[in-house]
């Protein structure tokens, strides 16, 4: 690949629940990490917008989705386990 | 078994479920603002019962309900739950109900410790969006199975609960288990029964290769409740749960009126009929008519103009019919004017308590005041024992409180023990009238025989009939006994025809025997004149005879007179004058 893939990423988050300030906290070291310079993160609290999370049919939380490069790719949890996130990313081939 | 606790009285702390029976049990339905927990296997009727919560609590209760869909897309459930006629998609489309799709995506990933607050939030601003009273989640199970470790799962399940208490939403949560309790609590959310408020146990089991579903109420907190297994059935409108009629129901209507039992001697037998609202066994081995009597009992219900409902498990409708009408009960009119209902149970499968319920709502339906079911005894093979009995009860209880006539026949194994009791559901102890029919063999013949076992609160005659049918009905006929022996059919006929003759010969022979004393009389008669004739002509005779003796004597006399004159010798006399009579 000579232009690497620019990937977006929208995080939501229940609050300051446990779960998501360490899925916050996962997921920028995990870009800083393996996507250096290639990401974009938004993060939107459920309880601040419900019916966003509604529209998104989001009820786990803390919850990744990948909305770039396609296919969307959806992840719960606090994205503790670094290998299962790089393979559902599809990264794990390209930074072998 | 019953309970001899009056019937629950509501209270105003409960969200009524809609559900025939349930709220019964449960003195007026869920907790409201309190969580229920429903655990039950698979095809427990779990997600039905939930959705006639809400569609119950939307339609009737004003009371607008979410339903959080864990394991099965709404669109299915609405589709499936179309059958019970409750209009879901109307209710979607008046903002009554919402479904909330929470089934985790099969290509779901998962990294690390997660919780439910999206879903709450989310749930949190439709519930505000449409005022939501009720919420369901179904199949809690499902989603709690994503959780890492039971600590996060108990962790999620309080969050839950706290969630619901917090906005006083009446809640239910159901969970898979198995069918018995000791597998419910193993389970990881077994600690919920602890928490939750109410629990409710649905059981689907097999007994015999026959269904039974019952629910069983584990826990109320704050609450009286039916203790028991009730069963239940999922009908046409949801779910009907039977429950055990209290005492203090069943004695609630009591008649003195009497009805006919389309026999017109068996109602003398009985002084005057059965009574309104009685139960009516008649037992009998195979072919000994006691369908014939049953149905004469609804025709003659339906002459009344009594609605009647004839539950047939023997055979198609048409042919009860058909076969009737060869014994002069013709039920094909009131078929026709919707007086009477024939019901061919054989297409009903399932067990004795699906048939308990289907025939409640066949009677409510047809607002029936007599009911014939033909023959009870087929519960018995559908189904254990135990269940056949207390189905058997709970069906004389119900009639009796519904003021229902009831005939059952009871069909008794030829084969087995002959004897009159037994009748394999012990309804006799219930019934307050028994009939029992027999067959007696003598001299080459089967004949029917008829006796009233037993009948409450009215004098019955102790006597054995004959019962016969013919094409212009069904009638009793005097049995003769003879040496101890009860002379039927054949013997009965020549009995009678014997009578009969000896009767005819006596009366012939009196005839005679005047006739010849009348001839007798008339001849001594004519004797007794022709004597009295005779003893004039002898009397005429004999004074003839004195007048002609004495006339003779005077000519002698006079005779010699004139001789003596004539001769002159002898000085003459003058002879004496002759006196003429």
């Amino acid at each position: 690949m000579t232009r690497l893939a620019q990937f977006k990423f929208r995080l939501y988050v229940a609050g300051d629940a446990p779960n998501s300030t360490q899925a916050i906290a996962n997921l920028a070291t995990f870009c800083r990490n393996h996507l250096p310079d290639r990401y974009e993160i938004e993060v939107v609290d459920v309880f601040r917008e419900p019916k966003r999370a509604l529209a998104e049919g989001i009820f786990m939380t803390p919850t990744l989705v990948a909305l770039t490069p396609p296919p969307v790719r959806k992840i719960v949890g606090t994205l503790s386990q670094t290998q299962t996130v790089l393979l559902a990313l599809g990264l794990l081939d390209s930074a072998a | 078994m019953k309970s001899i606790r009056p019937p629950l009285a509501p209270t105003p702390t409960k969200a009524p479920t809609g559900i025939t029976g349930f709220d019964e049990i449960t003195g007026g339905g869920l907790p409201r603002g309190r969580t229920t927990l429903l655990v039950g296997g698979p095809g427990s009727g779990k997600t039905i019962l939930s959705l006639q919560f809400l569609a119950h609590g939307a339609q009737d209760c004003k009371e607008p309900g979410i339903f959080v869909a864990f394991e099965e897309a709404s669109t299915r459930i609405v589709a499936n739950a179309d059958s019970f006629g409750w209009d879901l998609a109307g209710l979607l489309r008046e903002k009554k109900l919402f479904f909330l799709d929470a089934q985790p995506k099969s290509d779901l990933v998962q990294s690390g410790d997660f919780d439910l607050g999206g879903m709450l939030a989310a749930l949190e601003a439709q519930t505000k969006n449409m005022g939501a009273r009720r919420i369901v989640f179904d199949a809690l199970d499902v989603v709690l199975a994503l959780l890492p470790d039971p600590a996060a799962k108990r962790r999620e399940i309080y969050r839950l609960h706290e969630w619901l208490l917090a906005r006083e939403l009446t809640g239910i949560i159901t969970a898979k288990a198995g069918g018995d309790e000791a597998s419910v609590i193993q389970q990881p959310f077994g600690f919920m029964q602890f928490m939750v408020d109410c629990a409710v146990i649905l059981n689907h089991s097999v007994a015999l290769g026959v269904s039974h579903r019952n629910l069983r109420v584990q826990k109320y907190r704050g609450s009286g409740f039916d203790e028991n297994e009730s069963p239940f059935l999922i009908g046409n409108s949801g779910l009907v749960v039977d429950v055990a009629r209290t005492r203090v129901h069943v004695d609630a209507k009591v008649s003195n009126e009497r009805v006919s039992s389309g026999v017109e001697r068996l109602d003398t037998m009985l002084g005057g009929g059965y009574y309104r609202g009685a139960s009516i066994l008649i037992t009998g081995f195979s072919g000994t008519a006691k369908t014939t009597l049953s149905a004469a009992f609804a025709e003659a219900a339906c002459q009344r103009g009594e609605h009647t409902l004839f539950v047939s498990f023997d055979s198609d409708y048409n042919e009860v019919i058909r076969n009737l009408a060869s014994v002069g009960i013709g039920l094909d009119r009131y078929v026709k004017n919707g007086c009477l209902s024939m019901i061919s149970a054989r297409s009903i499968a399932g067990s004795a308590e699906s048939y308990l319920v289907r025939i409640k709502t066949l009677a409510q339906e047809h607002d029936a005041r007599c009911l014939v079911i033909d023959p009870v005894s087929t519960w018995y093979k559908s189904g254990n024992d135990t269940t056949a009995q207390s189905v058997a009860d709970r069906l004389i209880d119900w009639s009796k409180s519904e003021g229902i006539t009831l005939v059952c026949t009871s069909l008794l194994d030829e084969m087995s023990n002959r004897s009159e009791s037994n009748s394999p559901l012990q309804i006799s102890t219930l019934a307050d009238t028994w009939i029992h029919l027999n067959y007696l063999v003598q001299a080459g013949e089967r004949n029917r025989g008829l006796s009233i076992v037993k009948s409450r609160g009215t004098a019955h005659s102790n006597q054995v009939r004959e019962l016969i049918l013919s094409d212009a009905g069904v009638t009793l006929a005097d049995t003769y006994t003879a040496g101890g022996e009860v002379l039927m059919g054949t013997l009965r006929w020549e009995k009678e025809r014997a009578e009969r003759v000896a009767t005819e010969a006596a009366e012939a022979a009196a005839k005679l025997k005047r006739v010849r004393l009348d001839a007798e009389e008339a001849e001594l008669e004519v004797r007794l004149k022709s004597l009295q004739t005779e003893l004039v002509a002898k009397q005429v005779e004999k004074a003839l005879l004195v007048r002609s003796t004495q006339s003779h004597e005077g000519e002698l006399s006079r005779g010699r007179t004139q001789m003596k004159e004539l001769r002159g010798a002898d000085a003459t006399t003058p002879a004496p004058e002759v006196k003429q009579p």
